[in-house]
């Protein structure tokens, strides 16, 4: 009897999905391997690739064993495939056939539309290691470096698991696609990845902390949705990656909510009450919380943009093929088919944004995106939590959903991050304030000090309230090689 | 007055909201609304598979309550409310049971005040199952330690948890339910031994720890546990003890005394320290008695500890041909090494064993801490009070 929850180490490849009897996926994955290895030794610089860092690591599946902590060399990170545990009589959640048992193998008729959904998954795993491959030299403290390089092993193997898929239920094309999840490469020319935002390099800790708030949290919502598909082991793959997920939207909101702290503590230690006195702040060496709005503003707006166009019939299709669900799905009390449904979506009017009404399962992008506003919202409150506390006059906000936009019905206008219409010249002349300047950019990349002492930070953002695994606060949490 | 109870609660100003720990609960303890994510006490059955998954480590907080917070209370928390004074329960949060309680307070009570963990140690589970609900072990193992020749019959014992949830720190104890009645007809109540393994288990990652239990004429439980055969199953309540605990912190020294039996807890801290940090030096010292050499547990396998990593001194009062050796005579002989410990902030010092040896290790330290310019009552309450000051004494 195959055991599914513990992962097993008879093959080279870590897995719960008993590859050793499955020889050829197991042949197909074992040619790619080397190919991925040489993907990640030549991404992160190699003193770090030889550093012993404090990582999690799952021995099995289910809750007791997923989370074992120790001292790896990322290379030696034990990539594997691991499903969450089947459950039994699993129907199909959503469309039109709702209520059948789920698909075990893909079925036929979308086996296009499915393999392109775990193609631009996948394709965003490896695309954010890309992006942060040199943060590790700026690291504002071996805490950080080590939630930085979990982060980054976790999104490797969330590739590893896309691969599986392909490798596993895709043949020929299936193999090919995932020899170009590594050929594909974040802001290359010749061969960029698949989605913009994904393709922006994360140049400061403060980027880096914005995009795993904001980005991953899109990342998040598409898992939540793919993890309602009627292909069962899709499903099982995405459930598994969101309890990874949720150290990585952790990384993110407690690093903003470090970095706001910081620079609260520091302006009242200095009887700095004004927010916008941004010269004398800066001068004390933290980021003004302006600025951080102004962070906030781009990596959200960004953020949008992965969701596509606002009424899109791919989606509907998706949906109605029950291969992608709604966020929560099984906790939404309707039909699941959504034939006679309205949903309320932006558009523009007259140059206005205006809501109307359209078929609900067209506006499932839109829906999705309206779940991913919620909940980026909440982080929100709770760091304007931390400016309370502080007595300091400042709220940090959402702009408007219309504000710097590049897809759907807003892209390029020129609404101001209160959803109002400007002229162009208006336009310009409060972008300065609404999204960082090159100048901004330059200020945060003079605070990207290295600090690597056990127990110590960067003077720009407070310590971590909890250690990770319960760890004392100088815990050297990466054991750095300085050969 | 009802029995105070333990419950499981989420800090609201580090939980990030990402309902993992909803979504993993078998038991659909855990909700949330637009503000919180809280914890039902009348569904939670502190079966920890929310503790692993969480991120942030908000999970882990647990408060101990003559009247569990409601849903509605829990939502509108921006911070966590501090730990209550429960009336009747002296004993923090050692554990929930009154006899038990009662047990760990005579226990520590050698040690002049009310004990604290160590500041890093790690937070402990009390009180999971109760002679209501005790779990069930079954026996996998039952060594002799002492010489065959001895009339010292001290037994190494490993329990296997099977799929119950066993959480132990190293330095807790559970509680053993001899079967049968007593006298008056009524069952009889658990006997605490210290687990002598470390947290993840006698071998690692096995739903397993050990005993370290001596055959007692007349004892009722002790011969029950002496006896057992692998296979046998027992009934297990805890665990209990939520203050004599090893610091997280590699770089504490731990300066260990004890007798006979009393090493459970350090057999458990020195494997802990040696998985965690096998390549310490001068991390711990062992200063241990025994009657005779045949007669101290686990002689072989201390052997095996390099001496770099722990100091080890050990004391013998009925040696052949040789003077008799008390724990306190070892440490005034290294009087001038143990003044260097005292002095430093790094130090947890524990005494662990039979009463007898309380007044002894007393006088020692107290001798010791002079010569240091010291005294030792003052030092010992601030050490204790910053959690490095334990003792366990029956």
């Amino acid at each position: 009897m195959l055991d599914l929850i513990n992962v097993s180490y008879d093959t080279q490849i870590p897995n719960n999905v008993g590859l050793s009897q499955d020889k050829k996926v197991l042949k197909a994955l074992e040619k790619w391997h080397p190919g991925y290895i040489n993907w990640w030794n030549d991404l992160i610089p190699q003193n770090f690739q030889q550093s012993m860092v404090y990582l999690r690591t799952a021995v099995s599946v289910d809750p007791k064993g997923w989370a074992k902590f120790d001292y790896v060399k990322m290379p030696e990170y034990r990539w594997g495939v691991l499903l969450a545990p089947q459950v039994d009589g699993r129907t199909i959640p959503c469309g039109e056939h709702f209520g059948q048992p789920a698909w075990q193998e893909v079925p036929g008729e979308y086996r296009n539309l499915l393999k392109r959904l775990i193609v631009i998954q996948g394709d965003t795993e490896p695309a954010s290691v890309e992006q942060q491959r040199l943060l590790a030299l700026t690291a504002p403290s071996l805490y950080d470096m080590r939630n930085l390089f979990q982060v980054n092993v976790e999104e490797g193997r969330h590739l590893w698991a896309m691969v599986y898929l392909l490798h596993k239920y895709f043949g020929r094309d299936g193999r090919e696609e995932a020899d170009d999840l590594l050929r594909r490469q974040s802001g290359s020319e010749e061969a960029p990845r698949m989605l913009g935002a994904f393709n922006e390099e994360t140049p400061d800790w403060l980027s880096f902390f914005m995009f795993t708030y904001f980005t991953d949290r899109d990342g998040k919502m598409q898992l939540e949705s793919l993890a309602q598909s009627g292909f069962d082991p899709l499903s099982r793959t995405c459930r598994f990656m969101l309890t990874e997920e949720a150290h990585h939207m952790f990384v993110g909101e407690t690093g903003v909510g470090r970095t706001i702290e910081r620079t609260c503590q520091v302006m009242k230690e200095n009887g700095i009450d004004d927010p916008f006195d941004i010269d004398r702040i800066r001068g004390l060496g933290v980021i003004d919380l302006p600025l951080i709005q102004k962070k906030l503003n781009l990596h959200y707006t960004l953020s949008l943009d992965l969701f596509g166009q606002e009424v899109s019939t791919n989606a509907a299709n998706a949906f109605n093929a029950g291969i992608k669900g709604r966020y929560m799905e099984a906790r939404i009390q309707d039909d699941h088919q959504l034939q006679g449904d309205t949903y309320v979506v932006w558009d523009l009017v007259d140059g206005k944004a205006v809501q109307k009404e359209v078929p609900a399962l067209t506006a499932i992008n839109m829906r999705l995106r309206d779940d991913y506003t919620k909940d980026a919202a909440g982080g929100v409150g709770r760091w304007n939590k931390i400016i309370e506390k502080y007595g300091i006059d400042f709220e940090l906000k959402l702009p408007h959903e219309a504000f710097h936009r590049k897809i759907g019905v807003f892209a390029n206008m020129p609404f101001d991050p209160d959803g109002q219409v400007v002229t162009g010249a208006e336009f310009d002349k409060g972008l300065p304030d609404w999204l960082p300047t090159h100048a901004d950019g330059d200020y945060i990349q003079s605070l990207m000090k290295p600090c690597y002492e056990p127990g110590e930070f960067a003077r720009w953002i407070a310590p971590p309230k909890v250690g990770i695994d319960n760890k004392p606060g100088d815990f050297e949490y990466v054991k750095l090689h300085m050969a | 007055m009802t029995q105070p109870l333990k419950q499981h609660l989420i800090d609201p100003e580090i939980c990030i909201r990402c309902y993992t720990c909803e979504m993993t609960c078998p038991e659909q303890a855990i909700e949330h609304d637009d503000m919180n994510v809280v914890v039902d006490a009348d569904k939670c059955k502190f079966c920890m598979d929310c503790i692993p998954v969480c991120p942030t480590g908000s999970i882990d907080n647990w408060r101990v309550v003559a009247e569990p917070y409601s849903l509605e209370e829990q939502y509108g928390w921006t911070d966590l409310p501090p730990q209550e004074d429960v009336a009747g329960d002296d004993a923090g949060l050692e554990a929930l049971d009154d006899a038990i309680a009662a047990l760990l307070a005579e226990a520590h009570k050698g040690a002049g005040g009310k004990s604290r963990a160590p500041a890093t140690a790690s937070k402990p589970s009390v009180n999971l199952y109760t002679l209501g609900k005790p779990a069930e072990a079954r026996v996998t193992g039952n060594y002799r330690l002492t010489a065959e020749d001895s009339d010292s019959d001290v037994r190494h014992i490993i329990l296997d948890f099977g799929a119950q949830p066993f959480p132990v720190l190293e330095g807790q104890s559970i509680g053993i339910i001899p079967p049968g009645t007593n006298s008056e007809g009524r069952a009889h109540l658990p006997r605490l031994y210290s687990v002598s393994s470390p947290r993840d288990g006698e071998r690692p990652n096995f739903n397993n720890l050990s005993l370290t239990v001596k055959r007692e004429p007349h004892g009722i439980c002790s011969n029950y546990v002496c006896d057992l055969k692998p296979g046998d199953t027992v009934r297990v309540t805890g665990p209990f003890g939520a203050t004599f605990l090893m610091p997280s912190d590699p770089n504490a020294h731990l300066l260990m005394i004890c007798t006979g039996t009393g090493s459970a807890p350090f057999r458990a801290f020195t494997m802990r320290r040696q998985r965690e940090n096998p390549k310490l030096t001068n991390s711990l010292t062992l200063v241990f008695g025994a009657r005779r050499q045949q007669e101290l547990p686990y002689f072989g396998p201390l052997g095996k500890v390099p001496e770099s990593f722990m100091a080890k001194h050990f004391a013998f009062s009925r040696q052949k041909d040789e003077p008799k050796h008390y724990v306190q005579d070892k440490l005034r002989a290294q009087s001038e090494r143990i003044g260097q410990l005292l002095q430093n902030p790094a130090t947890h010092i524990y005494v662990c064993g039979l009463k007898a040896m309380e007044q002894g290790v007393e006088e020692a330290l107290k001798d010791i801490a002079r010569a240091q310019g010291l005294v030792w009552t003052d030092l010992r309450d601030r050490m204790r009070d910053e959690g490095r000051y334990h003792l366990e004494t029956y």
